[in-house]
């Protein structure tokens, strides 16, 4: 973590309140701190806060504020925070059918790794994953803590459609889908649970919101079915 | 509450506002119209609010019928827009009647055109805006581009609002189009120029690049000398500000417009500034970009010109109409007719 924060341009009309050079719990925490201090601030002309990893992207009005000000104000708060009352975390389950044809990557993982299939899926489903942050796609979730045993590069070929839910491990990362696209992942399993919905109120899944930690639980594929018909019909 | 059928939707027309705000850290990219200017112009043209949805055409424009009659105004992208076959002037309010067919070709300058109706387009809000994103079939039109045979509505009950008529831009700006045009980009460089060798930041700034063909509303891929990393394009992902120019691996840079991907872990060698950004979503593939570096500052004092440009624009438009011709309609045996009087010296 650095001594003070780093403020770099991001054009007239934001900038990067950078924490940091690594990835940590430490500093991705601090980063959730400092968000909620600037939000319970109500610094004028502040538009929108981006948190991730190890910086914040502040977009901004330079109408409303000078940027000079702006940064006065952000190391004031940064000054000031100690630890603010972060929500407790919660813990989100996510149901997942390992291998088959929801995982078609499963067998290559465990060869890959000298385990079986049984192994990965123990490993996989043993972890609580913590939320670094949201991006890259609608309710993607970057997530911290895959167990070195079952890292995997990615595929060399990426495959052209990869359909929403699955779940994939690339090199040191584990994730979910939330929307059918290309993709280059080691496909292990998939959940029936839509992680982004824009038919729903709240299209991005409850809980799913960095801080907070996600485990995958394994399910059978009949369960998987029964679960994805409740989903369709809004009883899950 | 008037209607408009889509008799062609073009090559890419979508329904589109200022964008979503507020979700960013869920993942859920802005969109909105890439050229926020022409967006901006065509609303106040038609007396809508700033948020008000609009049409945004691209490369060929949609053919469209109206049910009912509308005020209606065409700015950006020349697509040499017709009505009932005849040239319809663009930056410019304009009335159309029921039954009339508005006719957008292939563009001649620029590359999005953007068509507002008074009242403004009438689809549900999706996390508070009514823009269109493709990637993730939500919010506009039924999260999709338009297509023959939809059917849209727009807000306007009121009926025609005549004093809007005749209100021309060009009147008050005559280099109103330049920029859809124009080849000088300004950008303010970093988040992560110190990513980049010395030389490649001098190449950045000092070489033409062409517009690739791989060119949507996320962004738009440039071809030009190579540019090299210091120590590889990676970096820890973080958020992607709207006009950031990130480069990876293969070191072409690529310019993120408003479908962009909220984060991304490719070094950003430079930012757009916001005045030039219409200027980018106006170049088409084989355009010509050239970069100049300027600061912060200078970029907001630019911005600031441009806001209060448009509040001029704003206090011309809101005069009375200086047209000198009149409408009415009248009722002839029960049916309706719209009648035009211009008075002749």
């Amino acid at each position: 973590m650095y001594e003070e924060a780093k403020f770099l341009p991001a054009g007239d009309r934001a900038l990067v309140m950078e924490l940091g050079a690594e990835v940590s719990p430490v500093i991705n925490r601090k980063i959730r701190n400092l968000s909620l201090g600037i939000r319970k601030q109500g610094i004028k002309g502040i538009e929108e806060l981006l948190p991730t990893y190890r910086s914040i992207l502040i977009n901004y009005n330079p109408l409303l504020i000078q940027r000079r000000e702006l940064i006065r104000e952000l190391k004031k708060i940064e000054k000031s925070i100690s630890d603010f009352n972060l929500p407790q975390p919660k813990l989100v389950e996510i149901p997942i059918c390992y291998g088959g044809e929801y995982g078609l990557d499963l067998e290559y993982v465990a060869q890959y790794n000298n385990l079986s299939p049984i192994e990965v899926i123990e490993l996989h489903s043993a972890e609580e994953y913590l939320i670094y942050m949201l991006g890259f796609t609608p309710g993607f979730a970057y997530l911290g803590g895959l167990a070195e045993q079952i890292a995997t590069p990615r595929l060399k070929e990426p495959r052209v459609e990869i359909p929403a839910g699955s779940v994939g491990i690339a090199g040191q990362q584990t994730g979910i889908y939330p929307i059918s696209s290309p993709g280059g992942w080691q496909l292990i399993g998939r959940t029936p649970l839509k992680l982004f919905d824009p038919q729903r109120q709240i299209p991005i899944l409850e809980g799913i919101k960095a801080g907070n930690y996600l485990k995958f639980i394994p399910i059978t594929e009949v369960k998987y079915e029964e679960i994805k018909e409740k989903v369709e019909s809004g009883e899950y | 509450m008037g209607a408009i059928e889509v008799l062609r939707g073009g090559t890419l027309t979508t329904v589109q506002d200022q964008g979503r705000k507020g979700y960013l850290q869920s993942g859920m990219p802005r969109a909105g119209a890439v050229d926020s200017y022409a967006f901006r112009l065509a609303n106040l043209l038609v007396a809508n609010p700033p948020q008000a949805a609009v049409l945004e055409a691209t490369l060929q424009g949609p053919e469209l019928i109206f049910k009912e009659e509308a005020v209606i105004a065409v700015t950006g992208a020349d697509m040499a827009p017709q009505l009932d076959g005849k040239q319809l002037p663009m930056w410019q309010a304009v009335q159309v009647s029921k039954g009339s067919v508005l006719s957008l070709g292939t563009v001649k300058s620029g590359l999005r055109s953007y068509i507002a109706i008074a009242g403004g387009i009438d689809v549900p809000l999706v996390m508070g805006s009514k823009a269109t994103y493709l990637r993730g079939s939500l919010g506009g039109f039924k999260g999709r581009s338009l297509q023959a045979g939809d059917r849209l509505k727009f807000l306007d009950s009121e009926g025609v609002d005549t004093s809007l008529l005749g209100k021309n831009l060009y009147k008050y700006k005559d280099s109103l189009v330049d920029y859809l045009e124009a080849e000088e980009i300004r950008v303010v460089l970093g988040p992560q120029d110190d990513h980049f060798t010395k030389a490649s930041l001098e190449t950045f700034l000092n070489t033409e690049y062409k517009l690739d063909n791989r060119a949507d509303r996320m962004g738009c891929r440039l071809i030009g000398p190579t540019l090299e990393h210091r120590q590889g394009p990676d970096i820890i992902s973080d958020g992607i500000p709207l006009g950031a120019i990130q480069v990876p691996g293969h070191g072409q840079p690529i310019i993120m417009l408003a479908d962009r991907q909220t984060t991304g872990g490719y070094a950003k060698i430079a930012t757009v500034i916001s005045v030039d950004l219409p200027k980018v979503a106006q170049s088409k593939p084989g355009d010509k970009l050239e970069f100049r570096a300027v600061t912060v500052e200078q970029a907001q004092l630019e911005l600031r010109a441009r806001a209060e440009e448009i509040k001029e624009f704003s206090k011309l438009l809101a005069r009375k109409s200086e047209n000198t011709k009149k409408y009415f309609r009248v009722k002839v045996n029960g049916e309706e007719f719209s009648v035009e009087i211009e008075e002749v010296e």
